[in-house]
């Protein structure tokens, strides 16, 4: 079974065909991320905008690289939610309708699902059952994996996503759009003894987090040590802050996790979402597994963040077990996926 | 010529089939419901004339102006099924299917469109009759505040749409010639397939990615996420 994966949460618009014999057989992406920058941050209206006009020269791309003709497609999966209503309808109407005439199922995919079995693509993929650490822009949760749509959530974050508080706090620094990786560039210049910012609720007992008391930490320290510093010597300051930021969040993200190891017994972490691109995180969570005789498995960088390729997987997933939707095409912007059947 | 047409432009949620010109239609008055309903009102009328999406000549839609999100499930939605068929499609202005429905409903010859667009403004077209009894934009379509829409010149003029509702009084007193059709008078998709049909016979048609809104209103104040 071949399946074509449409991406269209938010500000990327991502294709790709997974077939269950032969694995990822392409995948195309167009960010949006140059068309928001100078807002700031995602417009809606023209996220929904760009996907209708990217989307079918994205497809016909996908077909050519793939050199597939249609008739060897026999599903079709597009992310249903969570995410951005208007960008989340284009993907599902022009998914339903494509399967439609094609008559070939069609499946809509949640979009945490899709990020979570990423890492199924990469070679010697986890085995169930797993923790997984969802670290994106807009969730953090860690959640017990037992198999494709048995998902209890052991814990999530109370305020910003860790993505997010990654995004304000460089919006803060002044250091651009998105905020990300350009603060894990700048916290590899930092001086890590410079500053250490607090641990939020690591001192209790539980699962979830809280990370925008880390950005005012960041803007009390840069508003208190940055008077009359100008130059070079300011460019340092928020290195370091950056890097202070940097080692809270992974020190903050890797003990919840250990503590989630603990609880449910078992020895594989998964990570993904777009900070798991995170360098220092990677290499935080590698090092705790090595220690405790387990395994640490994270997507490639390019399928960390927001892509086609983890839709068409978890569409293929679902399809091949039979599951599939009628002609009209929900789309569910909040949407729980612990509320997902099992396969 | 075999055209499946599609509308979702505003509260009305339509599909219809012309066959050489013979119109089957389904229409609901379904506001927010349009990705629920469009695909089986799609799949009913193929059925019941035995066709399958490739078997078609061509499709259309109307393309806006209207709420952004309904003009875009439109275009989507036809998009998938030209990509996956390979077909043609006629983007059709929605102002001027609606004044096509004027036409085949009213006998009005002469009709100036509007759409409410929300915040004061109306999406506006003036169309009148050509020859083959299909209507032509007489003009630019065009997003504006009510009191400054262009005058009607003549006065057998006929205002549709929910435009004329939203701003009746203001309407009135600046157009008092224009005889105002009352009640709903929602976009059909018969009249997207009509005019649809012309644009595809004159082999105008455009591929799938060419298929894409008209919104008219682009220069908004856009709305930052609350993150
Ligand atoms: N190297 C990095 N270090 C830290 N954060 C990163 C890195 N790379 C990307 N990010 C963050 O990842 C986020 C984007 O990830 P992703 O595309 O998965 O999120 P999203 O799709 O916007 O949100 P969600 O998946 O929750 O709907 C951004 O907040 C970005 O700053
Ligand atoms: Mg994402």
């Amino acid at each position: 079974m071949c399946v074509i994966g449409i991406e269209t949460s938010c500000d990327e618009t991502g294709v790709a065909l997974y077939d269950g014999e032969r694995g990822l057989l392409g995948h195309q992406l167009y960010s949006q991320v140059a068309l928001h920058a100078g807002y700031g941050g995602v417009v809606p209206e023209l996220a929904s905008r760009d996907h209708v006009r990217k989307l079918v020269p994205l497809l016909r791309g996908l077909l050519e690289q793939v050199g597939l003709e249609h008739d060897a497609i026999s599903g079709v999966a597009y992310t249903a939610g969570p995410g951005l209503a208007g960008a989340l309808l284009v993907g599902a109407a022009l998914g339903r309708s494509l399967a439609w005439a094609w008559d070939v199922p069609a499946i809509g995919v949640h979009h945490m699902e899709g990020h979570l079995l990423a890492p199924m693509l990469e070679p010697a993929p986890p085995a169930f059952p797993f923790v997984a650490l969802l670290v994106s822009g807009g969730h953090t949760q860690l959640v017990e994996v037992a198999g494709i749509g048995r998902y209890r959530l052991l814990g999530q974050s109370v305020d910003d996503a860790a993505g997010e508080a990654f995004d304000k706090t460089a919006k803060m620094l002044g250091l651009g759009y998105p905020g990300g990786p350009v603060l894990a560039a700048r916290a590899e210049r930092g001086d890590p003894t410079r500053f250490r910012f607090p641990r939020p609720m690591t001192d209790r007992p539980g699962l979830d987090f809280s990370f925008s008391g880390l950005k005012t930490f960041a803007l009390t320290t840069l508003q208190r040590e940055s008077a009359g510093l100008g130059g070079a010597e300011l460019e340092q300051l928020k290195d370091d802050i950056a890097r202070a930021f940097e080692d809270a969040v992974v020190d903050t993200l890797a003990i919840k996790c250990r503590r989630a190891l603990e609880a449910s017994g078992v020895d594989t972490l998964v990570l993904a979402g777009g900070v798991s691109a995170n360098r220092r995180l990677q290499a935080r969570v590698d090092l705790m597994m090595a220690e405790r005789g387990g395994r640490a498995c994270y997507p490639r960088a390019e399928f960390c963040t927001d892509n086609g390729a983890m839709i068409a997987y978890a569409g293929w997933q679902r399809l091949h077990a039979g599951q599939h939707e009628g002609l009209s095409f929900d789309i569910r912007p909040r949407w729980p996926m612990e509320s997902l059947p099992a396969v | 010529m075999k055209v499946l047409a599609i509308d979702t432009t505003e509260e009305g949620c339509s599909a219809a089939l012309s066959l050489d010109g013979e119109v089957s239609q389904r229409f609901e008055h379904a506001p927010r419901r349009h990705s629920e309903l469009i695909l089986p009102m799609m799949d009913e009328l193929l059925a019941e004339a035995g066709l399958r999406p490739a078997q078609l000549d061509g499709l259309a839609f109307a393309r806006g102006p209207g709420a952004f999100t309904g003009v875009r499930i439109a275009s989507a939605v036809i998009q998938g099924v030209a990509l996956a068929a390979d077909l043609p499609v006629a983007p059709v202005s929605s102002l001027r299917a609606l004044a096509q429905r004027a036409r085949r409903e009213l006998g009005a010859e002469r009709v100036l469109a509007a759409f409410d667009a929300r915040m004061n403004e109306l999406y506006w077209a003036a169309c009148e009759a050509d020859e083959a009894g299909q209507m032509q934009l007489s003009g630019q379509e065009q997003v504006l505040p009510a009191h400054a829409l262009p005058l009607p010149d003549g006065d057998d003029w006929v205002g549709v749409g929910s435009g004329w509702q939203a701003y009746s009084e203001e309407l009135a007193a600046r157009m008092p010639g224009v005889s105002i059709h009352p009640g709903a008078f929602w976009n059909h998709a018969w009249d997207v397939a009509t005019l649809g049909a012309s644009w595809l016979a004159s082999g105008k048609g455009v591929a799938a990615e060419q298929a894409l809104p008209v919104y008219l209103r682009d220069q908004v104040a856009w709305k930052k996420t609350a993150s």
